[in-house]
Parts: C-alpha cells; sequence; structure tokens
C-alpha cells in the first residue's frame, strides 16, 4: 500500500500535467438514456454553444467514474441508497423514465406477437426453458409456430444499471434472482454485449435469440419486442402509453435523494419493466454542478418532446419541480 | 508413399496456404472498400463525430500518434545507437537488445493497463497524455529494433574512414553512420507509426474518446480506433457505416504509409 | 564534452526498456497486492466473478479468462502454424521469382492491418459462415481462434521464410544434385537447418496471440461462462480488460491487474524465451 503511494506520488511529481480547465462538461455512465442524452446535448449546444459530452458506456462505468471524480458527472440506472451517495458525497436526482424490452430474433414472429408471462420470462432468463416449443413459453401463444430451437439470451458484457433494472423485475416474479448489475448468467446459451447498443447487435445478428434492452434502442432498429405480463396478469405491449401509465406510480422524495425502484408497479394497463434514469454530481465541486443543472434545467424545459419521440416518458412537472428546488436547497442552481 | 506424388502433394498444399493467405487478404480489403466507401461522404472529413463525422477523431487520432512519435523516436534512435555503437558487443547491451525484443511483443492491452494506472487513476481522469504516453511505450521499442538492425548494415569501413579523418566518436555516429543508415531508420519510423496509428487496446481506457473537436490534451481526447470499436457495435445502420467508413479510411492510410516505407527501401537497396 | 553528454544520453535511453518493463512489472505487482493476498493461488482454477454488493468486496477468480485466453490461443496456433509453413515454403521453394515480391508484399501487408479491422470484419463477415460451418451462435471461442490464427499468420509466415532464406544455397544444390525431390530438400535441408528460427516463430507468434485484444473482443462473446462445446462464447484476458477494466472498483479493479500482471509474466516468459532460446545465438 505505501508503495503504490510511493510510485503514485513519484509519478505524480515527475510528469507535470497541468489541470487547464476544460470548456465542455463531462460526463459518463448509463447507455440506458444514452440516445435521449444524445439529443440532448446535441440541442443544448445547437441552443447555447455549450459543450456536454456525455459517453454512455454504462452504469458501472458511471458510478466508478463519479466516485473517483473523473467526470464532471455520472449517468446511472441504479440508484444509490442514500448511506452510499453520503459515503461518496454524491447528489442523486432523476432525469427521465425509460422502459426495458424483450426483444427478439424469431423468423416469422412480429413485433407484439409474442406473450411472456412471468413465469416464461424468469423460465428463460435462468435457463429453466432451454428451447423456444417449451410448453411454459408455448402456453400462451398457441397462435405463434416457435421453433424447437435453443433459446440464445443476450444480455449485457458491462455493469449495467439496465441490467440492474431488469433483474429487479426477474427478482420480482423470482426471488431467488439476485438483483445486480451484473450477474452470472445461469440460461444455457448466453451472448454478451457492450452496452445497450452492443446488446441490440447482438439480437439482430443472432436467431432465435432474445434479450433485454431499452425502449428507443428496439424503435430506433425496428426489433420486435414482446407483450409481458405485468403484476396484475395482464399482457401488455411496450408503448409510451403503457409507460406512461406504469410512470404514474412512482413516487419520488428529495428526502432520500430521489432513490427509488421504480420497476413492476401496480395497475392493469402499466409496462412492467420500467426504469428512471439518474444523475449523479459530486458535492465538493459546486461551479460545475451548477453548469450541469443548468443543462438538465434546459433538458427539463425544452427536452421532453425529445425525449418523448425516443420512446421515454419525461418526468412529471412536480417532480421536476421538486428537483429544481433540491438543487437550490444543495446550492448548486 | 511414392515420393514424387508426395513431393507434389507437399507443393501443392504449399501453394494453396500461400492462395488461402492472399485471399483473405483480398477478401478484408474488398468488404473494406464496398463497405466503406458506401460511408464516405464529403461532410464524413468536415463534420465532428457528434454530427457524424470523424473530423476530430482523425486529428486526435494523428495527433497523439505524432506525438507519441516525437517522444519515441529520440529516445528509440539513440538507444539503438547505444546499442550498436558503444555497448556493441557488451552483456549489457545483449540483454537491452533482448528485452526491447520482447517489449515489442507485449500485450498491447497491458500497457493501457499500466498507463492507467500511473497517468489516468493519480490524475482523476482519461486524459490525451495518457494515450500518447501508451502509444509511445508501444512504439519504443520498434525503433531501438529498426536503428540497431539499420546501423549494423552500414559497413565497417564508414567508421574507420571516419576515424581515420579524426572526428570524434558521437560525430562520426551523427554524420556519417546515420547518415549512411538514414534510409532505414526513416522507413522503420515509418513502419512503427502505421502500427501504432491503428492501436485500439493502449487507448481504451487511456485516452478514452471524446465525440467533440479537442486539442486539450488534458481531457478526454479523440480517438479514430476507440471510436471504430464503439460505433461497431451499434446497432444502428448509420452509426455501422460510419465505422466502416472509418475503418476503410484507417486501413486505407496504414498501408499507403507501409507501401511508402517499403518503396524507399526498395529503390535503396 | 559534446561527445560524454551524446553517449550518456543514448546509454539513458537504452536503459529504458528495462526500467519500463521492470515499472510495468513493479506497478501491476503492486496494484494487484490487494487481489493476491484475498485470493492467493485459488485464484487460478476460480471460476466466479462475482462483485459484492454496491461493489465493495466480491469473489473473483481467474479460470474462465485464463482457460479462454489459452484456448483460443492453441486453436489459432493449430491452425496457423501448417499454412504459415505452407507460405514460408511456397515463398522460398516453389514461387517463381517474379511472383515472390507482390506475394511477399501481400503477406506483409495483412499483418500491417489493424487488429481492430479484423475484429469488425470477423464479426460480419466471418462469423455468420463460422456458425453456418459449425454451428452455433456465430461468437465464440472457435471463431476467435480462426480469426487470430489468420492474424499470425503472416507475422509467422514472414519469420518462418526468413528462416528459411538462411539455408546457404549450397546446401541445397548438393541435395538437388542427387536426386532429392523439393520436398525432400525441405524436410531434410531446409527445415533442420532453420529449425531453431521455424520454433521460435511459432513460439513469437504464440506470445502475439495471446495478448491480441480488439479481434478477439469482437468475436469471442465476452461472457463468464466455461464453454461446453468450442462454439460457445467464452472470455480471454485481454477481452475482459477491454470490456470491464474501466468500471471496476477496489477487489475488482485489484483482481483486473492481476490478471494483466498473469498475461505480462506468461507473454514475457514465452517471448523471451523465443528470443533467448531460438535467436540468441544468430543476433550475435
Amino acid at each position: 500500500m505505501t508503495l503504490k503511494k510511493i510510485i503514485t506520488a513519484a509519478v505524480a511529481a515527475s510528469v507535470a500535467l497541468t489541470a487547464v480547465h476544460a470548456d465542455e462538461l463531462k460526463g459518463r455512465g448509463a447507455s440506458f438514456p444514452g440516445p435521449v442524452y444524445k439529443a440532448w446535448t446535441s440541442g443544448y449546444f445547437a441552443a447555447t454553444g455549450k459543450k456536454v459530452n456525455y459517453t454512455p458506456t454504462g452504469s458501472g462505468d458511471g458510478i466508478k467514474s463519479i466516485t473517483k471524480r473523473m467526470v464532471d458527472f455520472a449517468g446511472s440506472d441504479k440508484p444509490l441508497k442514500p448511506a452510499k451517495l453520503k459515503k461518496e458525497k454524491l447528489y442523486m436526482f432523476p432525469s427521465v423514465v425509460g422502459s426495458i424490452v424483450l426483444a427478439y430474433n424469431l423468423d416469422g414472429v412480429k413485433d407484439g406477437e409474442l406473450k411472456l408471462s412471468r413465469a416464461a420470462v424468469d423460465a428463460i432468463f435462468t435457463g429453466k426453458a432451454k428451447f423456444w416449443d417449451d410448453a411454459v413459453i408455448t402456453k400462451e401463444n398457441a397462435g405463434l409456430k416457435l421453433p424447437h430451437a435453443p433459446i440464445t439470451t443476450c444480455v449485457r458484457a458491462d455493469k449495467s444499471g439496465t441490467t440492474f433494472n431488469f433483474t429487479y423485475f426477474l427478482n420480482k416474479i423470482n426471488p431467488e434472482f439476485k438483483v445486480s448489475k451484473k450477474p452470472t448468467w445461469k440460461a444455457g446459451k448466453v451472448v454478451a454485449g457492450k452496452s445497450n447498443s452492443g446488446v441490440s447487435a447482438n439480437i439482430q445478428q443472432i436467431k432465435n435469440s432474445i434479450g433485454y434492452i431499452e425502449y428507443s434502442y428496439k424503435i430506433k432498429l425496428g426489433l420486435p419486442a414482446a407483450q409481458v405480463e405485468n403484476k396484475e396478469g395482464k399482457f401488455i405491449n411496450p408503448t409510451v402509453a403503457s409507460f406512461q401509465d406504469a410512470a404514474k406510480y412512482a413516487s419520488w422524495t428529495p428526502a432520500n435523494d430521489f432513490y427509488a425502484v421504480i420497476g413492476d408497479p401496480a395497475g392493469a394497463t402499466s409496462y412492467p419493466i420500467v426504469a428512471a434514469t439518474f444523475i449523479l454530481l459530486p458535492e465538493e465541486k459546486t461551479e460545475t454542478n451548477k453548469q450541469v443543472t443548468a443543462f438538465m434545467d434546459w433538458a427539463y424545459a425544452n427536452g421532453d418532446k425529445a425525449a418523448a419521440d425516443l420512446g421515454y416518458v419525461p418526468l412529471p412537472s412536480s417532480t421536476k419541480d421538486e428537483i429544481r428546488k433540491y438543487w437550490e436547497a444543495k446550492g448548486i442552481k | 508413399m511414392n515420393r514424387l506424388l508426395l513431393n507434389k502433394i507437399v507443393l501443392i498444399l504449399s501453394t494453396v496456404s500461400a492462395f488461402i493467405g492472399i485471399g483473405f487478404l483480398f477478401w478484408i480489403l474488398i468488404t473494406l472498400t464496398y463497405k466503406g466507401l458506401a460511408g464516405v461522404h464529403f461532410e464524413t472529413f468536415t463534420k465532428d463525430l457528434v454530427e457524424g463525422g470523424i473530423r476530430n477523431l482523425l486529428v486526435g487520432q494523428f495527433t497523439m500518434a505524432l506525438m507519441a512519435t516525437l517522444v519515441a523516436v529520440p529516445l528509440g534512435v539513440l538507444a539503438g545507437i547505444y546499442l550498436r555503437e558503444y555497448g556493441h558487443g557488451s552483456k549489457f547491451a545483449s540483454v537491452i537488445r533482448t528485452l526491447s525484443d520482447v517489449m515489442t511483443s507485449a500485450p498491447s492491452i497491458v500497457i493501457g493497463v499500466f498507463v492507467f494506472a500511473i497517468l489516468v487513476d493519480p490524475f482523476g481522469g482519461y486524459n490525451g497524455w495518457a494515450g500518447i504516453v501508451a502509444l509511445a511505450i508501444m512504439m519504443l521499442p520498434i525503433i531501438i529494433g529498426t536503428t540497431d538492425n539499420m546501423l549494423a548494415l552500414v559497413p565497417k569501413e564508414l567508421r574507420e574512414a571516419g576515424i581515420a579523418l579524426g572526428g570524434s566518436k558521437h560525430k562520426i555516429i551523427l554524420q556519417i553512420v546515420l547518415q549512411a543508415a538514414k534510409v532505414g531508420v526513416t522507413t522503420g519510423i515509418l513502419l512503427s507509426f502505421a502500427r501504432i496509428i491503428g492501436e485500439t487496446a493502449p487507448l481504451l481506457f487511456t485516452s478514452a474518446n471524446n465525440q467533440f473537436f479537442t486539442m486539450d490534451l488534458t481531457g478526454q481526447f479523440p480517438s479514430l480506433t476507440v471510436s471504430i470499436y464503439n460505433l461497431a457495435t451499434y446497432p444502428d445502420e448509420a452509426s455501422r457505416n460510419l465505422a466502416w467508413a472509418a475503418s476503410f479510411i484507417l486501413t486505407a492510410i496504414v498501408l499507403f504509409i507501409n507501401l511508402t516505407g517499403r518503396y524507399f527501401t526498395r529503390n535503396k537497396h | 564534452m559534446g561527445g560524454k553528454l551524446f553517449r550518456n544520453f543514448s546509454f539513458f535511453s537504452a536503459t529504458l526498456s528495462f526500467f519500463l518493463l521492470v515499472g510495468i512489472f513493479a506497478i501491476l505487482f503492486t496494484y494487484a497486492q490487494e487481489s493476491m493476498h484475498t485470493f492467493g493461488f485459488d485464484f487460478l482454477y476460480t471460476e466466479i466473478w462475482e462483485p459484492g454488493e454496491d461493489d465493495e468486496g466480491g469473489i473473483f477468480g481467474g479460470y474462465i479468462p485464463i482457460m479462454g485466453t489459452l484456448m483460443s490461443t492453441l486453436i489459432a496456433m493449430i491452425l496457423a502454424t501448417p499454412l504459415a509453413m505452407g507460405i514460408a515454403i511456397f515463398l522460398t521453394e516453389i514461387a517463381p521469382g517474379q511472383i515472390v515480391k507482390p506475394f511477399s508484399i501481400a503477406i506483409e501487408l495483412l499483418a500491417a492491418i489493424p487488429s481492430i479491422i479484423y475484429g469488425m470484419w470477423g464479426l460480419f463477415y466471418f462469423a455468420p459462415i463460422v456458425q453456418l460451418l459449425f454451428g452455433g451462435n456465430g461468437v465464440g471461442l472457435l471463431t476467435a481462434g480462426i480469426v487470430l490464427a489468420i492474424m499470425v499468420i503472416p507475422f509467422m509466415a514472414a519469420i518462418t521464410r526468413d528462416s528459411m532464406n538462411t539455408t546457404p544455397d549450397v546446401l541445397k544444390e548438393s541435395a538437388y544434385a542427387i536426386g532429392a525431390t523439393k520436398f525432400e530438400v525441405i524436410k531434410d535441408v531446409i527445415m533442420p537447418y532453420s529449425k531453431g528460427g521455424i520454433i521460435g516463430s511459432i513460439i513469437l507468434s504464440l506470445g502475439r496471440a495471446l495478448g491480441e485484444t480488439m479481434a478477439v473482443a469482437f468475436l469471442i462473446g465476452s461472457v463468464m461462462t466455461v464453454p461446453k462445446v468450442i462454439t460457445d462464447p467464452t472470455t480471454s484476458i485481454p477481452v475482459l480488460l477491454a470490456n470491464n477494466f474501466a468500471e471496476a472498483q477496489d477487489l475488482e479493479i485489484s483482481s483486473m491487474y492481476y490478471l494483466a500482471l498473469i498475461l505480462f509474466v506468461v507473454s514475457f516468459t514465452v517471448i523471451a524465451l523465443a528470443k533467448f532460446y531460438f535467436f540468441g545465438r544468430k543476433k550475435h
């Protein structure tokens, strides 16, 4: 440990790296909101000439980057518990709500035709169902001709908030399934991809595959996605309307830095796999925090349409106001 | 087995393997040209990644590779001179020579990890300098190797003539020996430049990437290769086409530099 | 005065590669300490890679990436060696004079293509063929191994050709004079004469394949599972580092340094062996 310190100090001393203040905000993390952040940063750049450089790597990378203070802000779809935030000296607030769809690559099965019961989702991702014509799947899909082909599940190679929110849903169905950013998958055939893009590309490429991706990736690529059985036993198509219905059940409060996992909500018309995505800020960097909140403020005011176009659900305006108050209270507005 | 038949079989198999090798080269090049040219437009070169072009990426990649060359070339040439002109025949020189040969094949990702530990972690962020250092570390042993080999080709008589004229050793080295080996050394530099400009692994967590145009080496720096890695696994057609276009341009640059280098040496010998 | 300074500068530059090697080893070793103390040598055969709650602690074992690295390299070597030998033989003994040059250049250009290009081409054009012929998902151990082979072939062929070219013509001619066939000359004259260089080229290529990152990252599937069949996806040390190093913390990143150290030591040993043992004597 001391050797490590000595080496670090020696190198730090011998290399003169002057910290020039760059004129752009740096963010890394969650790929789940990647498309909407991209739209927002481009719009913000066009409107104000200010650069926000967001790299959609994955929530794990975002959390690490911000705890190590390597970036000005981070994106994470996994909300951090208040204790963790306190320990790492971070602020947190949600930016937008999105949803996770189960996209598949099955010859002859069109978008929304496949119905997946909660038992089927569990069976597929825990490896209990190995083939597409397993009884647990065919039970709800009498009209479809599902092949006797092995199921390939497409998952994330990196630590992911999308995975966290998806495993949160799996855990609601089957408590034995651990909620994790990067679980050890027990399914028979697993292929991993980097970020939501990598998983989407794998689903596109691999026949008889199924994977979990953020909704806007499905829309952009025209991938077919399944109807999923919600808490009340209804099969729900992933649509902006069913996400909005689901988002109504979310409750956020500034008291715990808006900590909330909103997956598997109540309501007969709610799509079950929804998630909020969060921004993390370092407490001590007041100056850059103000720039980040200025950007987010702009996005809350002007970005709803871009978000909705991409298939995200903008936060309710009451929540936005709560967040603005939270910024004021923390002195970062 | 009939020895003439056996002879024939082996010769045919060898010829077939040579054509398989060439076949792969053409397969890759044709694919690249076909997919790449489709994605190359005028805007590809005038816009930055954030707007769907590669201008900032090309500038970033070249900046890092050139800066790395500026670091690695003087050090590498000097080291090569020491090995051949001063330390030649000594135990020390032969150990250093072997070590630097080994460095040539060191896994590039490990060099990335090393530079992350010394230049990213302690300074709190990915930065262009770290990318430059990582590339320079990749380049250094190659330059040492070629300088060493090229100086070895310079005839002894030249050095002796220099001594006879009363030149001091370092002047003989700089003005006579290095001059004589100039073409070879330059080619070596060109070839190693071609090698590092296509590197990805050492840049992944040193310079990382930037979608905007920047010349600020203390922050995340745009990289063509890292962008290709990201874009290629993006599912949308536009990103993928851009990845193909970028790959095509990168390969064209690398092969062009290679061929130029080879052309120079061919004229010489 | 200037001469002394120049000499000292060049001496310093020469020692740099030594210090770099020592530095890399020291840094990796230091940062790997936490993991080495926690897992010791069990790390080598533990199949689990699971960060703990909130990324603190966890259980990490390198078995899967280590095996993935070794297996993909093994597949590559099995495929590359005969083809590279064939190419070298073709270039030294078969091809007519005017063909040798363009073929040599083409083979060397193949070696110059950046590895990320191999990865991308492999993913979109080669993986589907592997899937068609051998089943599986397209990405996996076999695809990674084959593309790795294509990458090292030119490298191996070039060194083998150079070694074969060192065989004195007198030896070859006298063998032909007593009626030997080309194959017999290759087998009984050239091969024994250039044995050291040929084995060396194989080991050097092995060293390259062990550390190859980008091409494999596209093709191996990147999952932490033990492959049951050869077409199954798995991961390798460089690929795990490329995908997950940046996001790892605490014990996990220390375990990544541990893996980097293992890769570094193994490839160092392999390459040093080739250089010292097989090329050492010739390079006086």
